[in-house]
């Protein structure tokens, strides 16, 4: 077999087979599985308290059934419970802990209600937001009769005005579908961030551990340092898309099942309803030529360390670029199509985010991811080109080298003076 | 095939690690590198190795330049021991040796002979940072030749092992020169090379100081040595003519002179001032010459 695969291989497998990687997708596995199911959870959770039961004094004794009616129709899971011992006994009662809280209601001098809450804290705002609202709309409708309001004259005060969107461009996206590639966008730039954070990591990570375990000059004197350093890019790449698709088979499978329960609830918002086919391509293509871009510049920055610990290092100024993009992506989201995300989509480092966020979210000329591609290959083979020299020299170099004046000295060992 | 190095010189910016050097080792031979540290022994070794390209000059092995393509039939321990800390020694070694294009099985096997050999059968599913340092050494001793190479290169082999340990991997190393591997070493230790090379190469700031068999290198040295132990007092060696050191020991002295004539003359001085016990005429050590030549311009 060529040294190119059985590089890649063992790069694969030994790392496919380590404790930590094993460990951390199991654990990623379960938190995709745990947001899946996180209405589930949530109503598991709440299932077993019950319902809330708030002790009411009404001295109008007209306000409690209505109120009711408005929680319930509010889907409040809040009990009222008329209470005729006296206000003293319903506060010694609430201190007990027999009710939640108690509402004192009566009507002011123009027969408007008016309500007191006390509980034992006032940090649940659920049950007083849900209580208030009810209120109000029992406030409108009384005081809507005082001045002969029928409920059709009230109805039509409240319709909200309707207002519609139209983008006038040909095959712009409508509204709708742009909230459904907001969603698909904004999950897929995580995913992307996170994998180049990672994985270059852990390409950095091996090249340094091979330096200063020593291993290095064993391998290099075999096999080329420019060989070495694609079959171990390639090697963490395949490891990386290995742990994707389990972690995407996982939670495909268990928003696909939640779905069905939850039509028109949160997932639907994220557009997983239906993904266009072309978003999920591009994706894949900027996430692949992402990893590539930052895994090279990762090999060779990690190249140059002679200890472990030297590595984060060196390579915090290329996760300040992850991030600045990430940043600068996240902003776009809202505003695709200002001046500085158009402009910063061209710098190589931050393309793979930014012009695939374009894409997914704005009706681009094909011309321009293309030529996003198009850099983003261009600087992949001289970032490359100019990483493998550097990794040829970086990695006969030991010593206390942490600087970046160390890549001019790594170019200098590969060149044959004259 | 013969292994050539003509003319080479390494420089490192205004820096020259290796200055024109040339050397031709034959087919089947053990050759020595000595050198103080920094002399450029390890520089020459990644030349060879086409790790470093030379300045100027070239290195052939069979006619041809080294590079990746032979890499199959070249071994390497490099000075800098290592190995991957958390891999198995089974894993990795079948994983070097496959790189240099051995294939699996042959590779277990193999690898099972050696650690037989070096009596630690046991390491086979051991990981490397579970073993002691010297047995590390081992591991990588095997490393180097599992793969059954034609030209190995040994940079400083026996370096952090205890006596038995040395033993073991010289009379390895050995071995393998007598099934025909063409050997490379470097050592600080003279004795090894003395006892195993018949051709040597001294490097002193790059240059080589001295370079041909021993048996040559010995006989041009010219000086000798000249051990005396007497029950009187002996004196006045210090500027007695032809005697190049001396050095007192409890029980006479030991003086470096230029030829056996001047132990003549010396044995006709001291006869008669008392019982002689001891009056040895020595060939000058490796450790000798060594100190000679590249010690003298340290002063």
């Amino acid at each position: 077999m060529n040294n190119f695969w059985i590089i890649f291989f063992h790069t694969y497998l030994s790392k496919l087979k380590t404790k930590s990687f094993i460990i951390t997708t199991i654990i990623t596995v379960l938190i995709v599985v745990g947001l899946a199911n996180m209405t589930n959870i949530i109503n598991f959770f709440d299932k077993g308290e019950g319902k809330d039961t708030i002790a009411v004094i009404d001295e109008s004794s007209t306000l409690v059934e209505p109120l009711q009616q408005q929680l319930k129709a509010s889907n409040s899971e809040i009990e009222l419970e008329a209470y005729k011992d006296g206000e003293e006994k319903a506060e010694k009662a609430v201190e007990d802990g027999d009710y939640k809280g108690l509402l004192v209601l009566s009507l002011d001098s123009e027969g408007l209600p008016v309500a007191t809450y006390k509980a034992m804290s006032i940090s649940d705002s659920a049950s007083v937001t849900a209580i208030q609202t009810g209120l109000q709309q029992i406030k409108t409708q009384m005081a809507a009769g005082k001045i002969n309001l029928t409920s059709e004259q009230l109805a039509k005060l409240y319709e909200p005005m309707e207002m519609e969107q139209i983008a006038l461009e040909e095959n712009a996206k409508t509204a709708e579908e742009l909230n459904q590639a907001r969603g698909l966008v904004y999950v897929l730039l995580f995913v992307i961030y996170f994998a180049v954070i990672l994985y270059a990591n852990m390409i950095a990570m091996e090249v340094a551990t091979e330096k200063s375990s020593r291993v290095m000059e064993i391998l290099i004197s075999s096999v080329s340092p420019i060989k070495q350093m694609f079959a171990k890019i390639l090697g963490i790449c395949l490891l990386s898309l290995t742990q994707m698709a389990v972690l995407l088979g996982v939670g495909y499978i268990s928003i696909k099942r939640n779905l069905e329960s939850m039509e028109g609830g949160f997932f639907s918002v994220f557009g997983f309803g239906d993904v266009p086919v072309s978003t999920i391509i591009y994706a894949v293509v900027f996430f692949i030529l992402g990893y590539f871009l930052y895994a090279t510049l990762a090999a060779f920055l990690g190249s140059l360390v002679s200890r472990i610990e030297d590595v984060q290092q060196m390579i915090t100024p290329m996760t300040m670029m992850v991030v600045a993009g990430f940043m600068i992506a996240m902003f776009g989201l809202s505003q695709p199509d200002t001046p500085f995300v158009t402009v910063t989509s061209y710098i190589p480092f931050f393309t793979p985010m930014l012009m695939f966020m374009r894409v997914g979210m704005l009706t681009l000329p094909a011309w321009e991811p293309i030529l996003g591609i198009v850099i983003l290959l261009v600087s992949i083979i001289i970032l490359a080109v100019f990483g493998a020299r550097v990794y040829r020299g970086g990695v006969l170099m030991y010593g206390k080298s942490n600087s970046f004046k160390d890549i001019k000295k790594a170019l200098q060992l590969t060149k044959s003076e004259k | 095939m013969v292994l050539k190095i003509e003319n080479v010189s390494k420089r490192f910016g205004s820096f020259t690690a290796v200055n024109d050097l040339s050397i031709t080792i034959p087919e089947k031979e053990m050759f020595g590198f000595l050198g103080a540290n920094g002399a450029g022994k390890t520089t020459t070794f990644r030349m060879i190795l086409g790790l470093l390209d030379a300045s100027k000059g070239k290195i052939t092995w069979d006619g041809k330049p080294i590079d990746y393509s032979t890499s199959g039939v070249i071994g390497y321990l490099p000075e800098e021991r290592g190995l991957y800390p958390k891999l198995k020694v089974r894993d990795q070694l079948v994983y070097l040796a496959r790189l240099r294009g051995m294939n699996k099985q042959d590779a277990l096997a193999e690898l099972k002979i050696w650690l037989e050999r070096f009596k630690v059968p046991e390491y086979l599913d051991k990981r490397v940072e579970e073993l002691s340092k010297g047995n590390q050494q081992k591991i990588q001793f095997i490393a180097a030749v599992l793969h059954k190479p034609k030209l190995l290169i040994l940079d400083e082999p026996f370096s952090g092992l205890d006596p038995v340990n040395v033993e073991l991997l010289k009379s390895a190393v050995i071995e393998l020169k007598e099934q025909g591997t063409t050997i490379v070493f470097s050592s600080h230790r003279m004795e090894h090379v003395e006892e195993m090379c018949e051709n040597l190469c001294i490097m002193h700031h790059g240059s080589p100081v001295v370079h041909g068999s021993l048996k040559d290198i010995k006989r041009s040295f010219g000086k000798k040595n000249l051990v005396i132990h007497a029950d009187f007092e002996l004196s006045g060696f210090d500027n007695y003519p032809g005697v190049t050191k001396v050095k007192r020991t409890p029980e006479g002295v030991h003086l470096q002179i230029e030829g056996e004539y001047v132990a003549e003359r010396i044995l006709k001085d001291i006869v008669g001032k008392g019982f002689i016990r001891r009056f040895v005429l020595e060939e000058p050590s490796l450790n000798d010459i060594f100190i000679e030549k590249v010690g003298a311009s340290y002063e």
